[in-house]
């Protein structure tokens, strides 16, 4: 029933690793704080010496250990222990050096040194696990990588090969220049489908969804929004597509579009409509894929309108009402100018969301219809279905640009980055 | 008496319906409309997850009903038995429980003391690093997936726990930064200037003034991490995929798809019991996801 064993595995593993990264983030920040903050003979300066030795000396102890246990601990090779000892050495000499270097020139920017020590982890953290993978993508494109190719891919065609620092060997030449960028605008991404294709489908689906989206959350909003009974209990309710992790609503939306069996197919019975071929069309799986996707997404843009909502202030209304206003009036010339701030950047975000939706197209597109790829599902298909790795690494810079345009003129067009930079 | 029973009998059925019965209200019809649209839409939403229950309910494995009774005949929990008992089901949920936790710590902890250096001072290229945060959430995840996955081959993080939560927290973690640093940015400076001068070093200030006033948010990006990597599937089957023992949930119930497609009842019944908790949750600080979600983009 419940597998101990693996259970308290899978426990150390992630205890584990996250006691190396925080160890591994205290010394750092002890080597940061004597090279930038610490004064001579302050007790704080003592313990970041002893701590930053220490810290990582543990780290690498925790690295090195195959299991936690005791056993574990005595079974290392004596060559770890000895690792260790070098480790915490270097720190110390690290220290030192900095330390003494430091008191001779007197004085760092002052104002520099805490902004600094509160950001090295998270810059450590993202250039190691975003701005790396990034990069090395971005050299990836320039190869044809692949399954078969699956050899280290150098440097923008620069080889280990014949050098000292070879670690993995580069067999092959696999570099290719700007091939990839060139193929996947004129060779099919998918068997058949070329980038144009998944591109047009892309849209389609994206503006069709965001439409529905608005327009459905923002009436439910507003329908929402006044004293009304109940309306905890329909609000509720109404978040629960949202609640759902998506990949069970996948599950459950594949088989209501089941021909058969389907809930879809037998209301549509009911009233008198033939059963309509969900998986088996691709057209009609499009349309499976975006009728899941509204159902998803309402519910966020609901929220977030009534939130919006909410914050207008009552005495617009109460003022235009007394002015003679008719309902459709302060509709148009109070609420939506009003919503404006909350809703551009809910549809930037949405918009994003939809665009790069993995999830509803895969599970939706029962019979892989080309029809129904998108760009990031073709991606998805390109990279790890063909392996086509390299090819694959071109086509996402490519979706990356496209995604980019498009913010950069949607936040100049609709000015919703103001506030970010002034606070 | 006679003028104002005058007058209401010259009210016809239709005024009375389209009139407000007070002043600021509205109207009996609109009201009326305005359930049923409501009630519609909660049908809507409903009745698919509905039928889940009424499956994972069925005595026999069957998807096919002719009657669209909610509670069938011979209603039995024992599909929720075959799973937690015949299954690796709980095993799935307590990994997929070790990695969100783990992913939402780390975030934490990287996110808490970052934000705060964003929000409070300002140096160069403070702006370019926002920048570059907020370009961070252009970048679809299945991009990433193809340098990290092969990245991940060579360090040997595959098929392992870390390399998971590394590969998670590579979104969790400038996400978290934004969040926030727009909570923070709502806080005014005042309180920990006065906490200054009242002798505080930098450091009290943020960990004795900011951070306890920081809970909630700190609370909200904690759960929001979680719920990202709660249900995630795709990282996961590249990254885990390989390693029978290591899958997630949904990795576990794709695989019980593949082996037992038929077994209508006890799919459904691992839904529920997965998505229980999580729509719980979920409905608990929807409140607050508003405020979290528009932060930094919005001001005032």
């Amino acid at each position: 029933m419940f597998d101990f064993e693996q259970a308290w595995i899978a426990f150390t593993d992630v205890a584990s690793s996250l006691l190396i990264i925080v160890l591994a983030i205290v010394a750092m920040e002890a080597v940061l704080y004597l090279a930038l903050m610490a004064r001579k003979s302050e007790r704080s300066t003592f313990i970041a010496a002893v701590l930053g030795p220490i810290a990582a000396a543990a780290a690498y102890l925790l690295l090195s250990l195959e299991s936690i246990t005791l056993d574990g601990l005595t079974s290392l090779p004596s060559d770890t222990w000895i690792a260790l000892g070098v480790i915490a050495g270097a720190v110390v000499v690290l220290e030192a050096a900095i330390y003494f270097f430091r008191t001779r020139r007197r004085t760092t920017n002052a104002r520099l040194a805490l902004p600094a020590m509160l950001l090295a982890p998270a810059i450590a953290g993202v250039g190691i696990l975003y701005v790396y993978p990034l990069l090395y993508e971005l050299n990836l494109s320039f190869t044809k990588m692949s399954a078969i190719n699956f050899v280290d891919p150098g440097l923008l065609g620069l080889t280990w090969e014949g050098t000292i620092l070879e670690p993995f060997g580069a067999e092959r030449d696999i570099f290719v220049g700007l091939d990839n960028y060139v193929n996947v605008f004129t060779r099919p991404i998918l068997q058949q489908a070329g980038f144009w294709q998944i591109f047009l489908q892309t849209i389609i689906w994206t503006v069709v969804c965001i439409f529905f989206h608005v327009t459905l959350g923002v009436a439910l909003a507003l329908m929402l929004n006044r004293k009304m009974r109940g309306r905890t209990i329909y609000r509720a309710i109404l978040i629960l597509p949202w609640a759902i992790p998506v990949f069970i609503s996948l599950q459950i939306w594949r088989t209501e579009f089941n021909f058969q069996f389907g809930a879809v197919n037998q209301l549509l019975g009911l009233i008198g409509i033939d059963p309509i071929p969900w998986m088996a069309d691709p057209t009609w799986n499009f349309a499976a894929m975006i009728i899941t996707n509204v159902w998803l997404g309402v519910p966020f843009m609901m929220v977030i309108t009534l939130g919006g909502l909410q914050a207008i202030s009552s005495d617009y209304y109460e003022a235009a009402e007394i002015d003679g206003a008719s309902g459709r009036q302060q509709l148009t010339r109070i609420t939506l100018p009003l919503l404006r701030p909350v809703l551009v950047p809910a549809v930037l975000l949405g918009v994003f969301l939809t665009f790069n939706n993995i999830m509803v197209p895969f599970f939706i597109n029962q019979n892989s219809w080309e029809s129904s790829e998108i760009l990031v599902t073709a991606l998805y298909r390109a990279a790890f279905e063909d392996n086509r790795f390299g090819f694959s690494a071109a086509f996402a810079f490519v979706i990356f640009l496209i995604l980019l345009a498009f913010t950069l003129w949607y936040v100049r067009a609709t000015n919703v980055l103001k506030g970010a930079y002034e606070s | 008496m006679t003028e104002v029973s005058a007058q209401r009998r010259e009210r016809g059925l239709r005024q009375r319906l389209t009139q407000p019965a007070r002043r600021g209200e509205d109207s009996p019809l609109k009201r009326a409309l305005i359930h049923a649209a409501l009630i519609t839409a909660a049908i809507i939403v409903l009745y698919p997850v509905l039928r889940v229950v009424s499956t994972s309910l069925r005595p026999d494995q069957a998807v096919t009903s002719t009657s669209l009774a909610l509670i069938p005949e011979g209603a039995t929990i024992d599909a929720y038995s075959r799973v937690i008992f015949e299954t690796n089901f709980t095993n799935w949920v307590f990994n997929s429980l070790m990695v969100t936790f783990g992913v939402a710590t780390l975030g934490l902890i990287f996110a808490a003391v970052s934000a705060y250096g964003f929000s409070r001072y300002k140096f160069r290229g403070r702006n370019s690093g926002l920048t570059f945060l907020f370009a961070t959430q252009l970048i679809p995840g299945v991009m990433l997936l193809v340098p990290i996955f092969i990245i991940y081959v060579q360090a040997g993080l595959v098929n392992t726990y870390p390399g998971l939560m590394l590969a998670y927290a590579v979104t969790a973690i400038p996400f978290s930064i934004w969040i926030l640093k727009g909570y923070y940015d709502t806080i005014p400076f005042d309180l920990e200037e006065a906490a200054k001068i009242d002798g505080c070093t930098e450091f009290q200030a943020f960990y004795r003034v900011l951070l306890p006033l920081s809970v909630p948010a700190l609370a909200i990006v904690y759960l929001l991490n979680f719920l990202a990597a709660w249900g995630e599937y795709f990282f996961a089957r590249i990254l885990v995929g390989g390693n029978e023992a290591l899958l997630t949930w949904p990795l576990g119930m794709a695989r019980f798809q593949a082996q037992f497609s038929t077994q209508w009842a006890d799919l459904s019944a691992a839904a529920i019991m997965v998505s229980v908790p999580i729509v719980f949750l979920f409905v608990y600080i929807s409140k607050y996801l508003v405020s979290g979600l528009t932060l930094g983009g919005v001001k005032g």
